[in-house]
């Protein structure tokens, strides 16, 4: 029996905080097995989860943290990019060969 | 030779407060009817092909845009816009560049987030006039934008990863508005579920002397405040320091601060005042760092 042929789903969340248990920020998302535009059209823009932990609980896998790291000199206070990156996966199972 | 605004035409210190605090003022329908459509009949020739259109040079001075007869000269000569450009960038600005943007019916295809030019490391600042000539509904291609994120220090297209963030906004509003943009704010283009083309002009000015209480001043001290403004101490709930303590709400646990910071460096420089402060961040380290220097 061969076996059923999985595609990648991404999830992107977003943190207010380094920990796993705090709010989402913002979120993104690509799914290996849809079709339609990427990215998605939203057109109620609700986060998928209160928190991190809550995609664990619906079976996603972290793949990813956004790593603590050290502020470079002179730039300490400067803000950039959003901080608490958490990259999540799961398979699906797909008819697609 | 540019003539003064009227006063009621200038911007106040509380929407000067706003546009430092969120990156953004909008004015809706300020443009009349027969200047919109002037404008939407002059762009249909070259609909999104922008750059078949007629232009002016780069540094070309604010006074000697587009002549008469012309809808985008009329358009900004009003003199409600004249004062909102008085205000943040003074009609002594020079022309960057602008583009007529359009969305399509049907196109469902979101832009990917991004911040104009490359990444920005001055307090001045430049504008971005958006101008809707025609009304933009719901869910219709008007533009997408993240309120509050002026100001980090991001380049370009680095941030189109993130789809989706917590207080995002659409432009929906009645023709003839205009939103005007702090250069730095993340922004795109968003789907057009409608049957109708969108229509957007958008034009970015330089500023070429300071950005110094150009506006109408006569709330400025109830809003400016005093710099000992603290929540942690005393605080007045009308100044321009608790706008800027107060957190976007995507902003991160550990960013606010720093935003709280940044928004009040920018206000120093618009009011020309170097002692501003909200919650004391600024005054604290700065003390600090004199007696740092002093040790040597």
């Amino acid at each position: 029996m061969s076996p059923v042929p999985t595609r990648q789903q991404v999830l992107f969340l977003y943190l207010a905080s380094s920990a796993l248990d705090t709010r989402v920020v913002a979120w993104s998302s690509y799914d290996g097995a849809g079709e339609g535009p990427t990215p998605p059209v939203e057109a109620d823009p609700t986060p998928p989860y209160a928190t991190g932990v809550d995609a664990l609980r619906d079976g996603w896998r972290l793949l990813q943290a956004s790593p603590l790291q050290r502020h470079l000199p002179g730039h300490e206070r400067d803000t950039d990019f959003l901080l608490h990156e958490f990259i999540f996966e799961r398979l699906v199972e797909t008819t697609t060969t | 030779m540019a003539i003064a605004p009227d006063p009621s035409d200038l911007l106040t210190t509380a929407e000067m407060a706003h546009f430092v605090t969120h990156g953004y003022l909008a004015f809706p329908s300020v443009v009349p009817e027969e200047i919109n459509e002037a404008a939407v009949a002059a762009f249909e020739p070259t609909g999104a092909l922008d750059m078949l259109r007629a232009k002016p040079d780069s540094g070309t001075p604010l006074a000697d845009l587009y002549p008469d007869p012309s809808p985008v000269g009329a358009m900004l000569r009003l003199p409600r816009v004249q004062g909102i450009i008085e205000s943040l960038v003074g009609l002594d600005a020079v022309y960057d560049h602008d583009w007529v943007h359009t969305r399509e019916p049907g196109d469902l295809a979101d832009q990917h987030l991004h911040q104009d030019a490359i990444i920005d490391t001055t307090l001045a600042f430049d504008i971005q006039i958006f101008w809707f000539p025609r009304a933009v509904e719901a869910r219709s291609g008007g533009t997408g934008f993240v309120p509050g994120s002026h100001l980090r220090q991001v380049n370009e297209f680095e941030i189109a990863r993130y789809q989706n963030i917590v207080g995002q906004q659409d432009f929906v509003g009645p023709a003839g508005s205009v939103v005007v943009f702090h250069q730095g704010m993340w922004h795109r283009g968003r789907a057009n579920h409608s049957g109708d083309r969108r229509w957007l002009y958008k034009i970015r000015l330089n500023p070429t002397t300071p950005q110094v209480r150009r506006w109408n001043l006569a709330d400025f001290d109830a809003v400016h405040g005093r710099p000992s403004d603290h929540i942690f101490a005393s605080y007045d709930l009308n100044s321009a320091a608790q706008q800027f303590r107060t957190p976007e709400p995507w902003f991160e646990m550990a960013a606010s601060r720093l935003e709280t910071v940044n928004r009040s460096r920018l206000w120093r420089y618009v009011t020309g005042d170097g002692h501003f402060d909200a919650d004391w961040y600024l005054s604290r380290t700065e003390g600090r760092e004199q007696l740092d220097q002093r040790a040597g």
